[in-house]
């Protein structure tokens, strides 16, 4: 995506035709299953209800139109390297675009013939009228037909286009795309904010449509307003105007230190002024997003900083929902014995820390001498059991079995009660304990044990051989962590009123690693922000976001995501010294060969069976 | 650096050690002694079980019979922090730095178990100063660093951790021969510093010809014990040596 580097030399651009035809019918190939996945998994249809722009655009046809863009752009991208010539790029990148487009769009044309002549909705349980009608843009099936390769092939061309704007036009195209989708992305957000409490209807009026969506004019002065943006920006990269982010990376000791004091003081005073401007529902969003903030910085600290991937998170999340569930509520399983008061719920904290702290060592004492894949697993089972023991009939007189623990009041503060009914309260409950968790990983994070932790993820055996103490080290991970996830629990349980074992199945786990992970491992901020987006857009395992129409795709994205992930960086994912020597064979293979030079050097040739590269 | 006081005493021991990794024998009736201040030296084929002996050293493996001894203590079933903490410090095999941390960091790590503030920026200095190098690259992440960097921050981490024994494994695996030479010299300067110095190594020949003493090991077992001069000279050392090679 990058521009070519100053030292690279540029050749002239190819010949239109003298294309890599293999490649670019590979790339249309693809394209074409993706298209007619994306329409089989029913996308267009469910999405087809959420406007972007009425009347013209839905994020049903988005789901589709977005796909040739990229795929175009992609088949004839490649990887810049230095000190290498590459050819300028020109018509034969648009054409390539096109082409993929269109071959895409033939399989689209060709799904279409094959819905109208054919029943298969047996199997495939999309195979629907709706979805033939949404292809054929209402028109019948000759349009149908015609119209899928052209406006693939036009998505193709904009997509190989991309390549020979120039970075100028590049970076206003995307700031106005990301304008358009944002702003109707955001529209729940943004109406609520700019007119629950604030006199700005006439700005939303403007921009939506009353069903949803954005209005034309909106579109355009979304558009407009994304295009400013994008010119400021190219402005800020030549340096004519100011870039914040920049100065502020350059500042350095006190004047650093009195930066952080007002982001910091911004951002807390932002926290606490934005609940009051908004409504129910969002603050209802804002509040779950907290929630998995606050997984998605005790996970961070376990996978994160320690290395250790912890699959079965969400059993503390349990065990701090259940204590708390248990011990305020009236409504408990009758098993209990009456000295167990029902206790104010800062009283129950306190033992859900002891109790956290407990399964934090119990679960972790057997699993911390396993490695990489081992302890994946076993954690993953533990998750589940811990799950299904809430489930069970043994503990059923404690836990209330399949019907859960109900009636849970909410946290007495005097003179308010927060609860789930008053979801702005419960934001700021759970902002403090974010702020307190915030606070608690960015120290460790600086402190001695966090250099152990990050030294056990790098090379668990030598971190020992330097004397760090690799079990305990571990084990406190699993403790910082578990401590975390069972304040969310207990707020969860505040908030919800009642809680069920089906809370905290294994989706949450892998939601809250998907969250780290794409936030970026071991980054504080980049975990807020990772689950600000994925929680507050697509919506947590059984919270709705923003784009409550995707909640039927949330798992689909997801696995996607995570896909993604590892594909681009996979030592993130699974951060063990073996499997990064796996994946970097070259170098280790690099390294053998050396070996094997210098044993041959000193050994006039005598045979070295070890450095053999297998 | 080392606070020798009597050299007539093994700093480090083994007696009569045996080691296995689940059923399979390693180390067989093992007897090794390291005196204060010394350079020895471990030569051995390839699987002959010298980093087994580091490890057995570094109380990482522990031994099914037999003792680890240091200053006259049985140290079989303490905890590596506890002989780290005593002066034993390893130079792990292929360097093996924490890749994505800084080489800062990687040596600070070193010190892990050290909490004389001062101590720690004393001895920084004195490695920045042994290795200008590293100091010219402080921030940036040891894994990608070169091999020969990579050696120096290795030694250096070592360093920080104050040994009196420093445990080397295999120190010149890997790098150019042009290094291999400038990297005996260092091992020799640390010696040179009062650091007791055991050295794993397949180079027979540079190894020795800096060690005072040396054992063979074969197939787990120590087949020869000698004065470096000795061992050079001995006929049998390069047979008995080779042998092992081809596996
Ligand atoms: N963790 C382990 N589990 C089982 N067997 C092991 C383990 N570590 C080493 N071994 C085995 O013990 C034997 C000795 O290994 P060791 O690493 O001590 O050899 P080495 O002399 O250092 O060899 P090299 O010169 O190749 O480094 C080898 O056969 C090896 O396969
Ligand atoms: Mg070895």
């Amino acid at each position: 995506m990058s521009a070519p580097m100053a030292t690279n030399e540029t050749l002239p651009a190819r010949a239109a035709l003298d294309q890599e035809w293999r490649k670019v019918v590979n790339h249309g190939l693809l394209l074409a299953l993706v298209l007619v996945f994306v329409s089989l998994a029913n996308m267009p249809v469910s999405l087809d209800s959420r406007m972007i722009i009425e009347p013209m655009l839905s994020m049903g046809y988005l789901s589709l139109l977005w796909i040739p863009v990229v795929m175009g752009f992609i088949v004839s991208s490649e990887k810049v390297l230095e000190g290498i010539a590459y050819h300028a790029k020109g018509a034969r990148e648009v054409l390539a675009g096109g082409l993929v487009g269109l071959i895409g769009g033939l399989g689209l044309s060709l799904l279409v013939v094959l819905i109208d002549n054919f029943d298969l909705r047996d199997p495939l349980v999309n195979w629907s009228p709706a979805l033939l009608d949404l292809l054929q843009f209402g028109n019948g099936i000759g349009f149908g037909v015609i119209i899928w390769p052209v406006l693939g092939f036009g998505l193709g061309v904009f997509g190989g286009a991309l390549h020979i704007f120039t970075a100028m036009t590049r970076t206003i195209v995307g700031w106005v795309l990301g304008a358009v989708l944002g702003i109707a992305v955001f529209e729940t957000v943004i109406i609520d904010l700019l007119t629950e409490r604030l006199p700005f209807e006439f700005i939303t009026d403007w921009f939506y449509f009353i069903r949803g969506g954005l209005s034309q004019q909106g579109a355009v002065t979304a558009a407009l307003i994304g295009g400013g943006l994008g010119y400021l920006r190219v402005l800020a990269q030549r340096g004519v105007v100011p870039t914040p982010v920049q100065d502020y990376k350059q500042l350095v000791g006190p004047e650093r230190t009195r930066a952080n004091t007002i982001i910091i003081i911004t951002c807390g005073v932002a926290t606490a002024i934005l609940p009051l401007l908004l409504g129910r529902i969002t603050n209802e969003l804002l509040a779950n997003v907290g929630l998995f903030v606050l997984l998605a910085l005790g996970l961070n600290i376990v996978v994160g900083l320690a290395g250790i991937l912890d699959l079965g998170y969400v059993a503390f999340f349990a065990v701090g929902g259940y204590a708390t569930a248990i011990l305020t509520s009236p409504n408990r399983g009758d098993s209990w014995p009456d000295w167990v008061p029902q206790s104010h719920w800062f009283a129950a904290l306190i033992v859900v820390i002891l109790l956290a702290i407990l399964t934090g060592l119990f679960i972790g004492a057997p699993v911390i001498r396993m490695r990489g894949d081992y302890l994946a697993i076993v954690t993953l089972g533990f998750g589940e059991i811990i799950r299904l023991l809430f489930l069970s009939d043994w503990l059923g007189g404690y836990t209330g079995g399949a019907q859960g623990v109900t009636n849970i009041p909410g946290v007495d503060l005097g003179f308010v009660e927060i609860k789930g009914t008053d979801p702005r309260a419960i934001f700021y409950l759970v902002a403090v304990f974010c702020a307190i968790a915030i606070y608690v990983s960015w120290r460790l994070e600086k402190s001695r044990l966090g250099r152990a932790w990050m030294a056990i993820r790098e090379d668990e055996s030598v971190a020992e051989a330097m004397g760090i103490n690799t079990v305990n080290v571990k084990l406190m991970a699993f403790v910082v962590g578990a401590v975390l996830a069972s304040f969310s629990g207990a707020i969860f349980a505040a908030k919800v009123g009642s809680i069920f074992p089906t809370s905290f199945i294994i989706l949450v786990s892998i939601v809250i690693l998907v969250v780290v992970i794409v936030g970026g491992m071991g980054n504080i901020v980049g975990v807020i922000a990772g689950a600000a987006v994925l929680i507050g857009v697509l919506g947590g395992p059984k919270q709705p976001g923003l784009l409550a129409e995707f909640s039927e795709f949330k798992l689909l994205i997801y696995g996607a995501l995570l896909i993604f992930m590892m594909l681009k960086r996979p030592e993130g994912l699974v951060p063990n010294v073996r499997r990064t020597r796996e994946l970097h064979q070259e170098e280790f293979l690099q390294d053998a060969w050396l070996r094997s030079q210098v044993d041959a050097d000193e050994q006039d040739g005598a045979p070295s069976g070890e450095v053999a590269p297998a | 650096m080392s606070d020798v006081t009597d050299t007539s005493t093994p700093l480090l021991e083994f007696r009569g050690v045996n080691t296995h990794y689940g059923a399979v024998h390693i180390l067989k009736d093992v007897d090794l002694a390291i005196y204060p201040g010394e350079l020895v030296c471990l030569l051995g084929g390839n699987a002959s079980g010298k980093s087994t002996t580091l490890k057995t050293l570094l109380g990482m493996v522990t031994p099914t019979t037999g003792e680890v001894v240091l200053d006259g203590e049985v140290v079989n079933n303490k905890p590596t922090s506890y002989l780290v903490e005593r002066g034993v410090t390893m130079v792990p095999e292929n360097r093996r730095l924490f890749k994505r941390l800084s080489v800062k960091e990687n040596l600070e790590l070193g010190a892990y178990l050290r909490t004389d503030k001062d101590g720690i920026e004393e001895d920084l200095e004195r490695i920045y100063e042994m290795f200008p190098r590293v100091k010219e690259r402080l921030n940036q992440k040891s894994g990608t660093l070169s091999g020969g960097e990579q050696q120096m921050v290795a030694m250096g981490r070592a360093l920080m951790a104050r040994p009196r024994v420093l445990l080397m494994d295999e120190p010149s695996m890997g790098l150019a021969p042009a290094l291999v030479q400038t990297n005996f010299e260092l091992i020799q300067q640390i010696h040179e510093a009062g650091v007791a110095i055991f050295m794993v190594e397949q180079n027979a020949n540079m190894a020795l010809s800096i060690a005072d003493r040396g054992w063979v090991l074969q197939t787990g077992r120590v087949v020869l014990d000698d004065t470096a001069p000795n061992l050079l000279a001995n006929p049998d050392l390069r047979a008995s040596y080779l042998g092992e090679g081809d596996r």
